[in-house]
């Protein structure tokens, strides 16, 4: 093990093309990554930021808030269900908004939501015409006290404070009154408008083992309820984006196992007279075989801790709003782990070779 | 209880009878490499084994350090019989009991010279500081005393040698085995890395067996053996 590691500092240009390639790979791990992680959140933050126990949509919605409808009377059974201590309801839209200052065109794509109860971080629904918006719409050239203008029918909408990680569908978020939410749905989605006191979906308070399925239960059917979670590994796309992501990721990984099983396997090649030299001297294939994991353990413990802080570097680059990269240090912990896991299993291609060395190769041929 | 000899009492560096190998080639043919070899080291003996190229010296050098397994025969090293050995407890058997000159130097390139002799106490008994004074000890010895943080690369072919010959006896080795120590030098290279030789094996009285191909050096040994086709004659 010491010896590998000597090998390492003192002929550290042996290892640098192995190196670069991992850290490339590495990097390519981690943006995807991130990638994923920001998709995902810039997809999901209007559910997770929900202080609730139960998300209701309308028993044939598929957890879609343009499908789902809440009426009165449904409202009415789930408040009744017991355990429920609140309910809110809440609706969405989706729209182009027109920014002052931009081209006719540079619409920017906002989810405006209409809320009774406050989500976590975001305050109580500001006047009729008002909202908060998500900061990611400051990308867009969005101030506090600007008017945006919502969707062909151009809604004024006058933006009075931002909140974080809000965002829907890749879209910012708006958060506004339930009044201001009918009013933008009827004057834009006019086959889409809903009667006063409708709402799309309910956002439920209180407990119990089990809120969503007791409210399923006490509907009959009518409704589809949720956990948090569950609401948002619900999001039409996020499950399919999450699995698309995560075989890229998984594919990327089995390509830095075939790199550093190739390399180290070379590697082993090349020393088959040295490694039967240290065998003739008594050395075991154990140690032998520790040393080259160690070297294949560091080198790409080096290359993961290069690519993290690039991709940190990168993270500070981007300007929010633009790129839905999102670099946490648990993505990059996890990544660092599953490279270094990579790694001990790319060298396990060499012990068969490393246990079959010969120490009689040490001696006699003069080669 | 009998009066067993205790290991103090041993009067025998390597005790070798009837010791056969036969390679088995790609084709199924049999090469005998050596053939029913005996052969007894006093246990501060210096033997030169001589013979043509090809006629069994490295195979017999190999089967008495334990790197090789006879097919046949009966292999004792100091008190050890190593002819049943695994290759685990060959392996421990190697770094206890003997010392290996290689043919070809083969030291390890990315070590300077005091570290090449290390590496024998790091592979085996991690013994630590005794290990450094005996490496700076053996380096002064032969004369290295100020080459000792040099890599080989910046070494001469006598000054590789004469590690290789300090790597051997890192491990106070019962019986060490040369394989052609001076067939890369020159004729007073050779002599000078001889008389070396001599004096390390004489004044730590440890047996020895030194491969040549070249009568002159036979006579800084104590007794020459010989060796055609794998058989030994005195
Ligand atoms: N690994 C091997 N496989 C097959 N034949 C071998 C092998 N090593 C040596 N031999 C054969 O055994 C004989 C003795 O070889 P060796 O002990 O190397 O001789 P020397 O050292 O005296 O030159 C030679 O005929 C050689 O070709
Ligand atoms: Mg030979």
């Amino acid at each position: 093990m010491k010896l590998a590691l000597k090998e390492l500092r003192r002929r550290p240009g042996r290892f640098a093309t192995a190196t670069i390639i991992l850290t490339l790979i590495a990097i390519l791990l981690m943006f995807l990554g991130g990638l994923l992680d920001g998709l995902i959140a810039t997809s999901t933050g209007a559910i997770r930021a929900q202080n609730a126990q139960a998300i209701v949509y309308s028993g044939t919605a598929q957890a879609s808030f343009v499908r789902s409808r809440i009426e009165p009377e449904l409202r009415a059974q789930v408040e009744a269900v017991e355990g429920v201590t609140e309910v809110g309801g809440i609706g969405n839209v989706q729209l182009g908004a027109r920014v002052p200052g931009n081209g006719p065109r540079d619409l920017a794509s906002v989810a405006l939501f209409g809320y009774e109860l406050a989500p976590d971080g975001v305050p109580d629904a500001p006047p009729f015409g008002q909202a908060w918006a998500d900061e990611t719409i400051k990308a867009s050239g969005v101030e506090e006290g600007m008017v945006i203008e919502l969707g062909p029918a151009r809604t004024p909408i006058e933006i009075v404070g931002f909140v974080k990680d809000t965002n829907f569908n890749g879209q910012s978020s708006l958060w506004a009154s339930p009044d201001t939410w009918r009013d933008v749905l009827s004057a834009n989605r006019p086959d889409a408008q809903v009667g006063a006191d409708v709402f799309q979906a309910l956002v439920v308070r209180g407990d119990g083992t089990d809120l969503p399925g007791a409210i399923d239960a006490a509907t009959a059917g009518a409704t589809d309820s949720y956990t948090v979670a569950g609401a948002v590994a619900a999001i039409p796309g996020v499950t399919e984006q999450q699995n698309t992501f995560n075989q890229i990721i998984g594919v990327t990984l089995a390509i830095a196992l075939v790199v550093i099983g190739l390399f180290f396997a070379l590697l082993t090649v090349e020393r088959t007279s040295l490694y039967g030299v240290l065998k003739a001297l008594g050395a075991k294939s154990s140690t032998i075989f520790a040393g080259l994991v160690a070297q294949a353990v560091v080198v790409t413990a080096i290359a993961a801790l290069i690519a993290g802080a690039l991709v940190a570097v990168l993270d500070l680059l981007i300007p929010p709003g633009s790129i839905p990269l999102l670099v946490t240090p648990a993505r990059i912990v996890s990544s660092v782990v599953l490279l270094l896991v990579a790694a001990v299993l790319g060298c396990s291609f060499s012990l068969r070779r490393v246990l079959r060395i010969d120490p009689a190769s040490a001696i006699g041929t003069t080669s | 209880m009998n009066s067993a000899p205790s290991a103090t009492t041993v009067t025998t560096a390597l005790e070798m009878s009837n010791v056969r190998k036969v390679y088995t080639m790609g084709d199924g043919s049999d090469v005998v490499a050596l053939d029913h070899a005996t052969l007894t080291l006093g246990s501060d003996e210096m033997v030169a084994l001589v013979g043509p190229s090809g006629s069994g010296k490295t195979t017999l050098c190999s089967i008495a350090g334990g790197i090789l397994s006879a097919t046949e025969g009966r292999i004792v090293v100091g008190d050890e019989d190593i002819s049943g050995h695994s290759a685990k407890e060959l392996t421990k058997f190697r770094q206890d009991k003997v010392g290996f000159v290689f043919q070809s130097v083969n030291l390890v390139p990315f070590l300077n010279a005091r570290e090449n002799l290390l590496v024998v106490d790091e592979l085996g008994r991690r013994t630590g500081a005794p290990a450094k004074a005996r490496a700076d000890q053996l380096l002064e010895e032969l004369g290295l005393a100020d080459r000792a943080k040099n890599l080989p690369s910046q070494l001469s072919g006598g000054q590789r040698q004469r590690v290789a010959i300090g790597r051997a006896l890192m491990n106070d080795p019962a019986l060490v085995l040369f394989d052609e120590p001076t067939s890369a030098l020159d004729t007073k290279l050779g002599e000078q890395v001889m008389e070396l030789i001599r004096n390390e094996m004489k004044s730590r009285g440890t047996a020895a067996i030194v491969v040549t191909h070249d009568e002159r050096i036979t006579h800084y040994c104590d007794r020459s053996v010989h060796i055609i086709d794998g058989r030994l004659e005195a």
